[in-house]
């Protein structure tokens, strides 16, 4: 098993344990926001952070995943695995659909930000209005709390679920990392012209990265679905869960396996000292994730993985040189 | 001479208003060197980026191995063979050396492991053995340049496209590259060459073709190239051929 895979198996053991020890529903209520706000930014990674296609609408996927979970089983009274799993699929249809158009058009940079943008928000005003979706008025999934039907009595039973998906969307990120498309990928985000020229199809490699980015993204939706059991346009496809996914994978560190994993949980705790700390003041928590944002992106901009990878070279370096004086010193 | 492997048939491109190419014509034998000379602004580049798949052409056809490949996009001919350097160093800044030419190496190797170990032999035959684990962003000029080499060797092309890979290198590194790429050209692969240091494309060079203001101006052995009035007036002006020649005091 290589480094990487020890280190996932370690993490993930370590989150696992953690309803062992801890059976607060308010610690849990957190871990799973937090967790699911890591898994959405894993998903953003793997576009953003792999591919350096920086996404503000990521909305767009959150929310195909949470309507498809909630209407397949409110409307159509389909199982909700199933409907999860079809909600996966049509996140990432929609991620597909969305990059075809974009990427075709040689969309890049701030543009590509703007337009993944229009799209999450024409998405949120079809979705206010639709019919199908509840319009204004939202969707309620029926409280049901059996495991046949994606519901548990315990949130313990709840965040091992949703420690699973993260559990797979490290996996996979690991997986782009050591393979030839996880190369390409990489090699189109420092520089299209020269991954051409070495034979990558860029707009290929781009499409299947915001295909698995939906993907991962449209989990985190319908797992919100199960978890919250509402869902309406402003929580499917607004801004927030776009400003979520991008923040965590930033403030953590943009391609690295860890960084939203890392930045979800720096996020919300921070989010909730400052609740704590003002007294619940509304907003203050998105004042607190700005000057998080500012602060990283000014002293650490491969974000906290990339600064601990740094402290880590660092002591190894000087680690070393003490060793060879040492043995200088010896010999 | 041998057979072409590529050819290039009075191809043309014009951006607006300006005519870069007007019919310009080359061919470069199979497991030869062939140079590529001209003034600034002859057009060198562009028909580079026309035959790697870059740009398309206005007018005209590009023949490679037999296939017609006019307007085939850059990827695609890289999968055929086509390899190029850049004139301006494009690496991927935030690799290292070794996954720079790792991404190369990919299109013959799709695994992971294969395509490092791919890299690692095509370094140590440009001289970047030492360098491997270095970010790309951190390397000389000298040593960008023979990364774009690596990089486009690790593709195992037939045609390697090379623009301008010996420019801002001191005399001590071209001789360096020199015979880096005559030992390219001795496995077998055709070589064509955009150079702007005369010395080392006349050396290399088995063939030139001569660009100016995007037309074929001539085209021989090195010596005879040098020789050629229509070029000297070419890089030095209208008349300097005459004042050269007549040993004048222009």
């Amino acid at each position: 098993m290589s480094r990487g895979l020890v280190r996932i198996a370690i993490v993930v053991a370590v989150l696992a344990a953690v309803p062992l020890v801890v059976t607060s529903n308010t610690v849990l209520n957190f871990l799973i926001v937090a967790l699911l706000i890591a898994l959405v930014g894993q998903g953003w990674n793997v576009l953003g952070g792999y591919g350096g296609q920086y996404s503000f609408g990521h909305a767009a996927f959150f929310g195909t995943g949470a309507y498809v979970t909630a209407v397949l089983q409110v409307r159509y009274g389909a199982n909700a695995w199933a409907a999860f799993a079809l909600a996966i699929a049509a996140g990432a249809l929609v991620g597909a659909a969305i990059g075809y158009l974009t990427f075709r058009t040689g969309l890049k940079g701030s543009y590509f930000a703007l337009v993944t943008l229009a799209f999450a928000e024409v998405l949120r005003i079809i979705a206010s209005v639709a019919p199908i979706t509840g319009a204004g008025v939202g969707t309620l999934v029926r409280l049901d709390l059996r495991p046949e039907v994606f519901q548990f009595q315990s949130r313990a039973a709840f965040y091992w679920v949703l420690l699973a998906l993260v559990a797979a969307s490290l996996l996979v990120v690991h997986a782009i990392a050591h393979t030839r498309f996880g190369a390409r990928l990489v090699a189109v985000r420092e520089n299209e012209d020269a991954a051409a020229a070495l034979g990558v199809d860029a707009m290929r490699v781009k499409l299947g990265a915001m295909t698995v980015s939906a993907a991962i993204t449209a989990a985190g939706g319908g797992f919100y679905v199960q978890y919250f059991l509402f869902v309406d346009a402003g929580i499917a496809y607004g801004p927030w869960i776009s400003v979520e996914a991008l923040l965590t994978a930033i403030i953590g560190g943009v391609g690295t396996v860890f960084g939203p994993l890392i930045g979800a949980l720096v996020v919300k705790s921070l989010g909730e000292i400052a609740k704590v700390a003002t007294g619940g003041a509304p907003g203050l928590d998105l004042v607190i994730y700005g000057a998080v944002l500012i602060l990283v992106v000014r002293f650490a901009p491969h974000g906290i993985a990339g600064a601990l990878a740094n402290a880590r070279a660092w002591f190894a370096r000087r680690l070393g040189w003490r060793a060879a004086l040492g043995d200088r010193a010896h010999g | 001479m041998a057979e072409a492997l590529l050819t290039v048939e009075r191809v043309s491109k014009r951006f607006g208003g300006l005519l870069a190419l007007d019919a310009a014509s080359l061919a470069a034998p199979a497991g030869r060197i062939t140079g590529l000379i001209g003034p600034n602004g002859a057009g060198k580049t562009t028909l580079f980026a026309i035959i790697s798949g870059f740009l398309r052409p206005s007018d005209g056809s590009i023949r490679y191995g037999g296939d017609e490949v006019t307007g085939e996009a850059a990827h695609l001919l890289a999968r055929r063979g086509i390899a190029r350097t850049f004139q301006i160093v494009q690496p991927f800044a935030a690799l290292s050396v070794r996954d720079n030419i790792a991404v190369g190496a990919h299109l013959r190797h799709r695994a992971r492991k294969d395509a490092l170990a791919a890299a690692e032999r095509v370094a140590s035959e440009v001289g970047l053995a030492e360098l491997l684990d270095r970010p790309a962003a951190s390397l000389t000029v000298a040593a960008a340049k023979r990364l774009e080499l690596a990089r486009a060797l690790a593709t195992g092309p037939k045609l390697l496209l090379l623009d301008e890979v010996l420019a801002g290198l001191n005399p001590a590194e071209i001789r360096d590259v020199v015979p880096a790429v005559r030992a390219i050209r001795d496995r077998g692969i055709t070589i064509v060459m955009v150079e702007h240091v005369m010395q080392a494309v006349m050396t290399l060079a088995e063939h030139v073709y001569v660009l100016a203001e995007g037309r074929v101006i001539a085209e021989g052995a090195p010596s005879e190239i040098t020789a050629d009035p229509k070029v000297i007036e070419a890089y030095l002006g209208r008349g300097a051929a005459a004042k050269l020649g007549g040993g004048g005091h222009g």
